[in-house]
């Protein structure tokens, strides 16, 4: 397996898959091309589709339009047993009746494997999520990330053509949860497996995927790398989802110059041509003290993060800003007053 | 000091509720030729006596066969039933429903009369596979109830991870749901066993010449009280305990289907 | 209509074959002949409808006294430790699960002229001529409630443990004393289980038969007795369809007004 994940890995493409459940449509016309060996993240809120998108491509749900093909070819009709794909659940869905090694076995009892082989097959998987030696256990006698560990086995082991992970983490506490993530992208690069993680949070979005598609109310709002992502988001939801920002809407009242809502003119640089309606966004922890585009007034809210300070300042026209520094020296108290000031180049707009 | 009222009240329920089960036991081990208590002395006569008297013998195989027969076909009509009911949306589901659990509300003794008069036409009066159909009508409802309890808590994520793992509906059906819905049908395998084996009053129409252990019982209680019926009441309750032990041990849903 | 419908449909066979048509087809003999005649005798002759009442009568009593023996024993059961819960369980589950004919014999060596009670009383001088306990009212009451008790106990121990711990631990912290508690807390909110038992050992009293036929000696004649004496001794079927189909409405109306009455209460 080790050695046969990287063929056996195929490229998935999704074309205007469309499903309603009475009057909410869950998809509306979603359109995305996952690349040979790549990882997906597909972020969203709840309610945002991505479930359902999970289940079309698994082939728990038809779409009422649209198709899913791999390697171009069309199982949008294909039942589940037949599509090769490996999947993680949220609870994991392990067997509770059948031992680490018959889970894992499955698939493979499924697919006419000779025993031999599966044996072979089940201890490489077991040794991969470092479960060696864990074959006899029941799934309830193993903690959350061992359950999750056999999983994972249990969805490679037969040399799937595209890995599913849905919302896998969840059930972890914070530390075992970043310690998986690192795992499971280790493996999956190790693999070569095409893989499409689904996923709410999105920091485990960032941390894991090549590319993250952010979906809301069935359609998807942005297909991107993970920086252009959090650098240049196509929009407010965007922006919002991902990460902490602060967004504003204005014109543009000369080339690098905008007018927000309040008045407030903005140094920026960007091309877009004046005259037209822009979201701004800037990021908290791209503020300096002082500088160009400064931002005066009352610290509001302090708060100490360990490694930074967290202000929210209140200025004198009404905007409120949402701030990061690094934490150095005292933390400011509410009620002092503070200057920052943003870089045109830190600030995206869109 | 209220609970304390309270726990001396229900000593005394509970001794209501065992005092006959209890009074049985001593019974059956008396030396006296007629029901006498307290036992004048110990003797293993009644049990002797049931033991070697062929009808005794030939009505509790009877009950137990009829019984077996009973849960197996209960079983296999009321499970798929119940994974309809839980899982199809069809017209009429409620209506099915309620036909399925009907025979534990209409009294026992309309159905019994009822069948009576389609038995006596087909002449099916004294077959034993007539007692098992009838029987299995009254343990459709506690089949269905145990089973339809079982689908509801079950984790249908499992199903798709086996389907998404290459498993066909078949395959899936036989390795992953059955084995784990297994504490289910035992409870309601077991239910069904007892319904049929402690039944008295379709047997009381239905049996003819042929008699089951209850039917049998039944009769020697309206013509005479001879310990001999205490010997079987002993047997019956070890029985029915074992059963009890065995839903216990390897069913679910004892208390829930017992309503 | 969909493809798993089909699962169900030998049990329909079944059912339909075996239940519904044999029923529908026994009650229509009561209307023998196009006329009402069978029911008019059966609610309208003095003699049976003696039998109606003593049915109702003694499935009233037996509903009662369920509900006073068994509110306090499903309610220990659901607020002891899980060991004594187990024990009790045990204790309600075995009578059960016995065979019906069993304890009713039971009760025949208990109730009997010559039985424990009346013996154990003689022998300690409290009384010199047995008490009739048998072959009569009293020999079936007690035979019945022994019988339903269990029905009663169970939806009241789930009642009292679907309540949550949290509202008990509150009005014991706002200094409500135990009685206080039940009356105010505990009762009010376990009525619908008490309701659910209390039709449950109503509806089955009705159509009860063995008990009343071994207990009763003859005496005690209830529906279910007298359908069975019809059919089998005077062979007069159009009346006995009448009976049944008189308990069979019996059964449902009550079954329909507890749903209805079910339903309008505020969920709790």
């Amino acid at each position: 397996m080790a050695s046969g994940g990287v063929e056996g890995s195929a490229e998935l493409r999704i074309d205007g898959a469309a499903k309603r459940f009475g009057e909410v449509a869950a998809l509306d016309g979603v359109s995305l091309q996952v690349a040979r060996g790549e990882l997906l993240t597909i972020l969203g809120p709840s309610g945002s589709g991505k479930t359902t998108l999970l289940k079309v491509v698994a082939g728990f749900e038809k779409p009422d339009a649209g198709s899913v093909k791999i390697d171009g070819v069309e199982i949008t009709a294909l039942p589940p047993a037949r599509r090769d794909i490996g999947m993680v659940f949220q609870n994991y869905a392990l067997f509770p009746h059948l031992t680490v090694e018959r889970n894992v076995a499955f698939p493979l009892e499924m697919r006419n494997v000779t025993k031999a082989e599966i044996a072979r097959r089940v201890a490489e998987a077991l040794a991969l999520v470092e479960l060696a030696g864990y074959e006899q256990r029941l799934p309830r006698q193993l903690s959350g990330g061992q359950q999750q560990r056999v999983a994972l086995a249990r969805a490679i082991v037969f040399n799937p053509r595209l890995l599913l992970l849905d919302e896998p983490f969840g059930a972890l506490d914070r530390k075992l949860r970043e310690t998986m993530q690192l795992e499971v992208r280790r493996l999956q690069r190790r693999l070569g497996l095409t893989t499409i993680f689904i996923t709410h949070d999105q920091e485990e979005a960032l941390v894991l995927s090549d590319r993250i598609a952010v979906m809301n109310k069935g359609t998807i709002q942005q297909i991107a790398t993970t920086t252009e992502i959090y650098e240049r988001p196509a929009n407010d939801f965007v922006a919002d989802f991902v990460g902490e920002s602060n967004i504003f809407h204005g014109t543009m009242s000369g080339t690098g110059v905008v007018t927000l809502e309040g008045g407030r003119q903005l140094r920026v640089s960007t091309s877009a041509v004046p005259g037209k309606r822009v979201g701004v966004l800037m990021r908290p922890e791209r503020f300096a003290s002082g500088g160009i585009n400064a931002f005066a007034g009352e610290v509001v809210e302090s708060v100490y993060l360990g490694t930074s300070f967290k202000l929210r300042l209140a200025c004198e026209d009404g905007l409120e800003l949402l701030v990061r520094q690094p934490a150095r020296g005292e933390l400011p108290a509410p009620g002092a007053r503070a200057t920052f000031g943003i870089d045109p180049d830190a600030i995206h707009v869109f | 000091m209220s609970r304390r009222l309270l726990v001396l009240a229900c000593a005394l329920i509970y001794l209501f509720l065992m005092l006959p089960l209890l009074v049985v036991f001593p019974i059956s081990l008396s030396s006296a030729p007629y029901m006498q208590f307290p036992p004048p002395g110990f003797s293993w006569q009644w049990y002797e006596r049931y033991l070697d008297d062929p009808q005794w013998i030939d009505a509790t195989w009877r009950s137990l066969y009829i019984g077996v027969s009973t849960a197996i076909l209960a079983l296999a009509l009321g499970v798929p039933l119940a994974f309809s009911l839980v899982r199809a949306k069809f017209l009429g589901r409620a209506f099915v429903e309620r036909l399925a659990l009907a025979p534990i509300i209409v009294p026992t003794i309309i159905l019994s009369v009822a069948i009576y008069g389609i038995f006596a036409k087909l002449k099916l009066i004294g077959a034993w596979y007539g007692l098992v159909l009838a029987h299995t009508v009254l343990a459709l409802p506690f089949v269905v109830l145990v089973m339809v309890a079982g689908l509801r808590d079950f984790d249908r994520a499992l199903e798709q991870a086996a389907e998404g793992l290459g498993a066909g509906r078949w395959q899936t059906l036989r390795r992953i749901t059955l084995p784990l819905l297994r504490p289910s049908l035992v409870s309601a395998g077991l239910l069904a066993f007892i319904s049929s084996f402690d039944e008295v009053v379709v047997a009381l129409f239905l049996a003819g010449a042929n008699m089951t252990l209850p039917k049998k019982m039944f009769d020697n209680i309206l013509m005479e009280i001879d310990p001999t019926i205490a010997a079987v009441s002993v047997i019956q309750i070890l029985l029915v305990s074992v059963v009890l032990v065995l839903i216990g041990r390897f069913g679910r849903g004892l208390s829930g289907s017992a309503r | 209509m969909n493809r798993s419908f089909f699962p169900a449909l030998p049990a329909l066979v079944l059912l339909f074959f075996f239940f519904l048509f044999p029923v529908v087809r026994m009650l229509g003999f009561s209307l023998e002949g196009g006329s009402l005649d069978w029911y008019a005798k059966a609610l309208g002759e003095g003699l049976y409808l003696r039998v109606f009442w003593n049915t109702f009568e003694i499935a009233l009593l037996v509903t009662l006294f369920c509900l006073l023996l068994g509110y306090p024993l499903g309610f220990l059961m659901a607020t002891t430790t899980p060991l004594w819960a187990t024990v009790g369980f045990i204790f309600v589950l075995l009578p059960l699960w016995t065979s019906v004919l069993v304890r009713t014999y039971a009760w025949m060596v208990l109730l009997g002229r010559n039985g424990v009670f009346n013996r154990t009383l003689i022998d300690a001088g409290i009384i010199t001529d047995p008490i009739p306990l048998l072959h009569n009212f009293t020999g079936v009451l007690i035979g019945m409630v022994h019988v339903l008790l269990p029905y009663m106990v169970l939806p009241v121990y789930g009642a009292v443990r679907r309540l949550d711990p949290a509202i008990v631990a509150a009005a014991e912290g706002l200094g409500a004393s135990n009685w206080r508690i039940f009356w105010r807390i505990y009762l009010p909110l376990t009525l619908n289980g008490i309701f659910a038992g209390a039709v449950i050992v109503f509806v089955l009293s009705l159509g009860f038969f063995i008990t009343p036929a071994l207990l009763g000696g003859g005496r005690v004649i209830m529906i279910a007795v007298l359908i069975e004496q019809q059919v089998r001794e005077t062979l007069n079927w159009p009346f006995a369809a009448a009976l049944s189909a008189v308990l069979l409405v019996a059964t449902f109306a009550v079954y329909a007004l507890a749903q209805r009455f079910t339903r309008t209460e505020p969920a709790t």
